[in-house]
């Protein structure tokens, strides 16, 4: 049988928990959102972010074996052994730290999984593939909430700058290969990068917000080093799974 | 015509089983009952978010937490489509959300009860929902046409929801010791106020003999009642559980399980505010709402400045 490779199966936990933890952070947002309809945006996004998260996990699981579940995955391993971005891991704030962090997101998941979509690997081919569709929709609606947000009223725009200025220091991490990025595929992170804030960019443009330069960028989150927030969001998250071991649900 | 034959002309169309549709002419009455009727089964569809939504951090699976967010989500689709049903008797959804901030405006009491364990998703699932849907698959024939056409859409929806609830408490019957211990626990407490949910005894409802005579409603509360209880006597069986009533007893001459007296004064206390999670539940719409203001704010500023560049545009074309 193929062995899939640790530096392998590493990027594939890193996809997963990077959408896992993004879906538990947009669902906190269900029947507390702005307006009934942007309360099933926002979840409805969730949705499809933990099925895209089920995807890798139940492909790492069958390639680990030894009764390995998408759910041991998600549930059982701890906070130094999760791989996902720390932007995702951030607190929800308000609408705009929100929105704006699915903006940024969602726009290099696209170009993400467009590459992975044409990777040698058929599994995380056919994945990335049925997940861009559903991304092309994240991108377009957070678009317009920043679009919105930005030119809206004074205190919209005061919001979307001040989260601006708060996370945009964690999304240099998307650009920044792990050990296990380095040689998987033929990323060349840098040349993304370059398309990414060329996206922001015209977004930013019609919203009437400017692009920050030379911010020291936070690391660490691909390599299992988060911030403070992690912990509690897996002591919520697992909590069941920790308390009653072994139990079908 | 006089407003007599109006009125004779109206509960003509009603026995002739013709819906009344937004344009016709109705008494003040029917229309005010059924905007009551129709915003609180809306509020009580958004407010119901909040204690399934207290549990999808928590859910004890990835697939259960799916399922679980797909379920608040419809409720937030079903309080839209009756919002908007309600706007077509001319009262505007802003003005049906004020009177539920402010407390003017009532939901189902059920949702002011707390949910305590996982277990507790299935049992609302199972006996809320179940209740609920008797209650909905009458009102797919209530007499106001846009209502009863949004009923015919929530009850597939609900029915769904109801099936979940039973799988996912048939999963913890089946679990471990403590799994059994928290089902029957969860059905304990949902029980009794799952009953409630049918609302005062026939010989004490205000609103019943009109709405019946209006065929808003086609069941009395007591009818519906007993189909509920009949229902939910037979499934716990399938669960190996109980329900907490010791007068639960088939009634082989009324072919009906007689069942306990309701506790009426924990009833009227809930309605009247004082149940368990009334304060919360108010209290995080009203946040919510609050907190929303500057992002609704922003969305009608930016949709008023992109109108007023697309004007001039034309204009200078």
């Amino acid at each position: 049988m193929f062995q899939m490779s640790q530096t392998l199966l590493d990027y594939i936990l890193f996809l997963a928990d990077t959408n896992l933890i993004l879906a538990q952070r947009n669902a906190e947002w269900c029947a507390h959102g702005p307006i009934l309809e942007q309360d099933i945006a926002i979840t409805n996004i969730s949705l499809d972010l933990i099925g895209q998260a089920r995807n890798f996990y139940q492909y790492a699981a069958i390639q680990l074996g030894n009764n390995t579940t998408e759910d041991t995955l998600a549930y059982l391993r701890k906070e130094r052994e999760f791989k996902n971005l720390l932007l995702v891991e951030l607190p929800n704030n308000d609408w705009a730290h929100t929105i704006l962090r699915q903006f940024v997101y969602s726009v290099y998941a696209q170009l993400l999984y467009t590459k992975l979509s044409g990777c040698d690997d058929a599994q995380i081919s056919a994945i990335a593939e049925k997940a861009l569709k559903e991304v092309a929709y994240h991108v377009k609606w957070s678009g317009e909430w920043v679009i919105r947000l930005g030119d809206g009223t004074e205190e919209s725009r005061w919001r979307m700058t001040k989260a601006i200025d708060n996370y945009w220091p964690y999304t240099g991490e998307f650009f920044i290969a792990s050990d296990y990025e380095k040689d998987l595929f033929d990323i060349d992170l840098a040349v993304m990068k370059n398309a990414w804030e060329e996206k922001i960019k015209i977004t930013f443009e019609e919203a009437t917000l400017a692009l920050p330069e030379n911010i020291f960028m936070q690391r660490g989150g691909k390599q299992g080093i988060h911030t403070e927030n992690l912990g509690y969001i897996l002591t919520d998250l697992q909590y069941l799974q920790r308390a009653f071991p072994g139990a079908e649900w | 015509m006089r407003l007599h034959d109006f009125e004779k002309a109206f509960q003509e169309k009603i026995d002739k089983e013709i819906k009344i549709e937004p344009k016709d002419w109705m008494p003040d009455a029917y229309r005010k009952t059924n905007v009551r009727q129709i915003s609180q089964h809306a509020h009580s569809e958004v407010v119901g978010m909040l204690p399934e939504g207290n549990w999808i951090s928590r859910a004890p699976s990835l697939k259960r937490k799916a399922i679980l967010i797909a379920k608040v989500q419809d409720e937030a689709g079903h309080g839209l489509y009756l919002y908007s049903a309600a706007e077509t008797l001319g009262t505007s959804r802003e003005q049906m959300i004020s009177d539920l901030l402010s407390g003017k405006a009532k939901y189902s009491s059920i949702f002011n009860y707390p949910t305590l364990t996982w277990a507790d998703m299935g049992a609302v699932g199972w006996l809320v929902d179940g209740a609920a849907i008797l209650n909905q698959v009458m009102l797919c024939r209530t007499s106001y046409g846009p209502y009863a056409r949004a009923m015919v859409r929530i009850c597939k929806e609900e029915s769904f929801h109801q099936r979940q609830g039973f799988e996912s408490l048939l999963v913890l019957s089946k679990g471990t010791g403590e799994q059994k211990a928290m089902c029957q626990d969860a059905i304990n407490r949902w029980w009794w106020p799952s009953l409630m949910m049918f609302g005062p005894k026939d010989s004490e409802s205000t609103n019943s003999d009109q709405s019946m005579k209006w065929k808003i409603k086609r069941k009395t509360n007591d009818e519906l009642r007993q189909a509920f209880v009949d229902m939910a006597a037979e499934q716990v069986k399938l669960l190996g559980m109980t329900l907490p009533d010791p007068e639960l007893k088939w009634n082989e001459k009324r072919k009906h399980y007689d069942f306990g007296e309701i506790n009426w004064e924990e009833f009227w206390s809930v309605v009247k505010g004082n149940g368990p999670c009334n304060k919360q539940r108010l209290e995080a719409r009203n946040k919510a709402h609050k907190e929303g203001a500057w992002v609704r704010e922003a969305a009608l500023a930016h949709a008023a400045k992109k109108a007023s560049r697309e004007q001039r545009l034309e204009v200078r074309v």
